[in-house]
């Protein structure tokens, strides 16, 4: 068998009976104990449970009952998901051993759905970062080039799905954490529109900007996956009752009469050659098959980064707060009274990212300067939603490159500002709540992977995936394959 | 939007309750410094009569019927605490000038 | 207190109350776990109420209808897109480092709470009434704090009052209206003992004619009423005490310990404390919709204040015997059908007479509440008309009553 194999072939062949759930499961942990010593990116592998879990879909399939849409395919978690009896850090020390009471509903709906849990991959720590550097356990290499960045923050997930070591992983994406790494790995990422899928048993980063959604090695896998995890759910109050279409039916292979916007404000500036040329590419190729390119303007653009790092710290000091070493968690040793406790268990619990940003909110938050920060940032997010409501009256998708550049280098980016700015082209979706997907469209001259990324209308996820589906067919890595680990 | 004081980094780490170290301080003045530079752009965009925007996709909120689900057991609900003993949670004692 | 009565001709105390009361619902405010006064510590969480990462809040309909019940009974203004909002403070009994609570825009406004003092009847207007989840509940033990979540999440209202109580009488007499209201609605036990009602006292002095408010200070801790009255006096007593002893009155939040009767200086709220609020990004706006008011007011008893003003102008009720019934809803309600059942419709002090001496007080002598009354309504009626038409003698009335308590028989058998 190969650990190359698609979701939906996964599946096919377990159901057909072709090859066992179990045999899936064991091959694919072979393969983690061999290479994941190069890329990282798991935190914690539940081979245990990923074994229990594909026997019970191969005795189900003996037993002539029905199976799941996703039964014995081996999926990885990133670890600020939380999983019921198998420890969920967020990547983080001050929740060092918390091994939860509950599942998550994406995890509850994997698992109802026949999904075999492989463990608990790598991020950044409590999802804050774009290159997985944060972690506070381990680095996690792009197998692309293992000088280089997975990503950030669901680099574990992309660098996992890339290197073949599980056949599709959950990510969180509040600025771009998805999408970023996705590019970044050369695979698909897809952020849901905000209250798509659940957020009950999902780390809190940011609440107002957090989604989950499925990092794939292609756009039907991706579909397939969102099917599943989509949908309404009463334990989460910002969850959208909105009927879950069936994704994969959208990929028709036909753009012709599309509407594709190009933002004059995302193809500006400091745009890395390589990119560019990777994204003309995609657009003469959409352009080929039908699809009309409207040259538009998203006027606020500037304003998101600034309107980001305001809403997301702000509500992160607020989500972070419960970290005490009271009720779970880590706590230090030897406070000599509450304050202490308190300081100490946070001062020794969070990294610097973390800090730095629970630092940031507390400051925007603070009495006396909520108008001028958090208000004004919320203000500003409503032009930015504006201009998005404007630009989709005239176009049905819009079509950017999904970062600056390709992946950069281990310790590339000097301070936390340099940082940031590589997620100038993320920030807007989650800002205006909007769905957006990056699907790879060819390699720079190192090799490494570019990604497109494609913003739709609320709710619009079939158009993202079926106007991804026609470009991973006609600019795609087809068949390439990172070479760490081919 | 005025710079940043080391005392007011020291305000905003007390009132997070983050211990800093001398060193930490310093640099997270630094760069906090730099990004509340960075923000000064949305104080030149107009936004009167611009409704904040909490959710992007408008929302309301939906209530819950009054119904009771099983509670975690008390072994269940104390097994994380680091500290624990006969049912409670155990913290240090809790200075008065220090409640609510 | 002669002395405390010859200053409060010069000085004029000025009081605001903030009342929370407990929601009376089965499941918390914003996760299905249990409500339950005493059970074992820790028994009744959920991961919600543990503030465990991932868990995200729902809020409960009961809760949203028992208030709006209190904000149509104090005829508030209801908002129709009211907000939840994030309190932020670091607490051991506070396990998500933030309280969920309402800022500035509250559900209700502007209502109001009527008070009985010296004789007449005098509204105390509400600033606000919002909804808000408790905290847990901590116990110092030596170098130690235990802390049991039971009772963390547990919905609550908070009545605050404008301050315009002028006397620590009255502050008792708005918490003893409060009160009854809530029990009269069903909305909350209130039961004090239980922590179910709770109040901050706002204090401060000025002298009489000066329209300017003086320095106020916060009393918390208070969980009686004779305690409101005891907590304020002592306050109003201490800070004239102060200013006439030419100091000034600090800012402060004073803790108020029942055992000693004196109050000590918790620290200065204003430096200490930035509760850093912003609107709760997992909890939408709460609307409030025209079938869920329409609910609310179809399903509202008569009012306590309205039962007194019917009682004293239409039956001619004494405003002491009307104030004894409006104090208990069932006893009220006993009345009430005492007059449906009775002929003539004139009679109300009659059978106010005969309820509130003859009946409460048997059923007192036996420890019994109006509801455990072996004596039915036609019953009390029948006696009542057999005095009222000469048929029998007051004198041998009560003696037929006596009778007729003890056998649960009607007289005319």
């Amino acid at each position: 068998m190969s650990e190359w194999l698609s979701v939906a072939d996964t599946a096919k062949k377990i159901a057909t009976g072709e090859l066992t759930a179990l045999h899936v499961v064991d091959h694919l942990l072979a393969r983690i104990a061999n290479l994941d010593g190069t890329v990282g990116a798991y935190l914690a592998v539940d081979g245990e449970g990923a074994r229990e879990a594909a026997n019970a879909v191969d005795k189900q399939r003996a037993a002539g009952q029905r199976l799941g849409p996703l039964a014995g395919v081996p999926i990885a978690l990133k670890d600020v998901l939380v999983t019921r009896g198998l420890e969920t850090t967020a990547a983080s020390k001050i929740l060092q051993g918390w091994v939860p009471p509950y599942d998550g509903t994406v995890v509850e709906k994997l698992r109802a759905a026949g999904a075999v849990i492989l463990g608990k991959v790598n991020c950044d720590e409590f999802a804050m970062g774009s290159s997985t550097e944060r972690s506070a356990y381990k680095r996690t290499t792009n197998p692309w080039n293992t000088q280089r960045v997975p990503g950030g923050s669901s680099g574990g997930s992309s660098a996992a799905v890339a290197a073949g070591l599980c056949a599709a992983s959950l990510g969180t994406d509040t600025g771009g954490s998805i999408r970023q790494p996705a590019a970044f790995c050369g695979v698909v990422g897809l952020k849901p529109t905000y209250g798509r899928v659940s957020r009950w048993g999902v780390v809190a980063f940011a609440s107002s900007l957090d989604q989950v959604g499925p990092l794939t090695r292609s756009v039907h896998d991706a579909a397939l996956v969102l099917e599943v995890i989509a949908g309404f759910d009463p334990r989460d109050s910002t969850s959208l009752d909105a009927p879950v279409p069936a994704y994969s039916d959208a990929l028709v292979g036909d753009v012709t009469g599309l509407k594709v916007g190009l933002p004059r404000e995302y193809f500006a500036g400091n745009l890395d050659a390589d990119v560019k040329a990777a994204l003309d590419r995609t657009i003469a190729a959409l352009k080929d098959r039908g699809a009309e390119m409207i040259d538009i303007s998203l006027p606020h653009t500037s304003l998101a980064l600034a309107a980001y790092y305001i809403v997301a710290p702000a509500e992160a000091s607020s989500n972070l707060a419960r970290y005490d070493g009271i009720r779970f968690g880590k706590a230090a040793q030897g406070a000599k009274d509450l304050l202490d406790l308190y300081m100490k268990t946070r001062g020794a619990g969070f990294g610097p990212e973390v800090k730095r940003r629970i630092m940031l909110g507390t400051y925007a938050l603070r009495s006396g300067y909520y108008d001028a920060y958090y208000k004004k940032a919320q203000q500003v997010r409503a032009l930015i939603k504006r201009d998005f409501d404007e630009a989709f009256q005239q176009v049905d998708v819009i079509l950017t490159p999904t970062t600056p550049t390709a992946a950069f280098e281990f310790g590339a980016k000097a301070t936390p500002m340099d940082m940031y700015l590589g997620d100038v082209f993320t920030l807007s979706c989650n800002l205006a709540g909007l769905p957006g997907i990056s699907v790879p469209c060819g390699l720079t001259s190192d090799e490494l992977p570019v990604g497109a990324q494609l913003l739709g209308k609320p709710l619009d996820e079939a158009t993202l995936l079926r106007v991804g589906h026609v470009i991973e067919s006609l600019v795609g890595l087809r068949d390439k394959r990172p070479k760490a680990v081919s | 939007m005025p710079a940043l004081t080391r005392k007011e980094v020291e305000e905003i780490a007390l009132l997070a309750r983050l211990h800093l170290e001398p060193s930490e301080l310093d640099t997270i003045q630094g760069e906090l410094g730099a990004i509340l530079e960075h923000f000064a752009a949305l104080a030149q965009v107009d936004t009167t009569d611009v409704q904040p925007m909490t959710h992007a996709v408008p929302m309301e909120l939906r209530l819950r019927p009054d119904e009771v689900a099983p509670s975690l057991s008390v072994e269940e609900a104390l097994r994380g605490a680091p500290v624990k003993k006969d049912g409670v949670f155990v913290v240090p004692a809790i200075i008065p000038g220090d409640a609510e | 207190m002669a002395e405390l009565a010859k200053l409060l001709e010069t000085w004029e105390p000025v009081i605001g109350l903030e009342v929370h009361v407990q929601l009376n619902t089965r499941s918390k405010a914003f996760s299905p776990s249990a409500i339950q006064f005493g059970a074992p510590t820790n028994s009744l969480t959920d991961p919600l109420v543990l503030g465990m990462p991932g868990t995200l809040p729902v809020f409960n309909r009961a809760a949203l209808e028992l208030a709006l019940r209190l904000g149509v009974a104090t005829e508030s203004k209801i908002r129709a897109k009211s907000r939840f909002a994030r309190k932020h403070y670091f607490y051991p009994d506070l396990p998500k480092g933030y309280q969920i609570s309402q800022y500035d825009e509250p559900l209700c406004e502007e209502g109001h709470v009527d008070i009985v003092t010296g004789g007449a009847v005098k509204r105390i207007k509400l600033e606000r009434i919002h909804l808000e989840e408790d905290a847990g509940k901590n116990t110092h033990v030596g170098q130690l704090s235990h802390v049991d979540l039971n009772r963390a999440g547990v919905p609550l209202v908070e009545v605050v009052s404008a301050p315009e109580l002028t006397s620590a009488e009255e502050a008792a007499e708005f918490m003893r209206a409060l009160h009854r209201l809530v029990r009269w609605l069903d909305i909350s036990e209130a039961d004090m003992e239980k922590g179910q009602m709770r109040c901050d006292a706002n204090v401060s002095i000025r002298l009489r004619g000066e329209d300017r408010l003086g320095t106020r200070t916060e009393l918390k801790n208070i969980n009686s009423f004779r305690f409101v009255q005891n907590a304020v006096e002592h306050e109003i007593a201490r800070q004239i005490r102060i200013v006439e002893g030419g100091g000034r009155v600090t800012r402060e939040t004073r803790l108020w310990d029942a055992d000693a009767g004196t109050s000590a200086s918790m620290r200065s709220k204003e430096e200490a404390n930035d509760y850093r609020y912003f609107p709760d990004p997992d909890l939408p706006p709460l609307v409030v919709d025209g079938a869920t008011m329409m609910n609310i007011l179809r399903s509202l008893p008569e009012l306590p204040a309205a039962r007194f003003k019917r009682y004293v102008e239409q039956l001619g009720l004494s405003p002491d015997d009307a104030r004894t019934l409006i104090g208990d809803r069932a006893l009220a309600e006993y009345f009430d059908l005492v007059c449906k059942v009775h002929p003539g419709g004139r009679s109300g002090r009659m059978i106010a007479n005969w309820l509130l001496h003859e009946l409460l007080g048997a059923l007192n002598a036996d420890g019994k509440d109006i509801a455990q009354s072996p004596m039915v309504p036609a019953t009390l009626s029948e006696l009542i008309r057999l005095v009222e038409d000469g048929t029998i003698s007051g004198k041998i009335g009560k003696e037929i009553f006596e009778e007729s308590y003890k056998t649960g028989e009607a007289p005319g058998r």
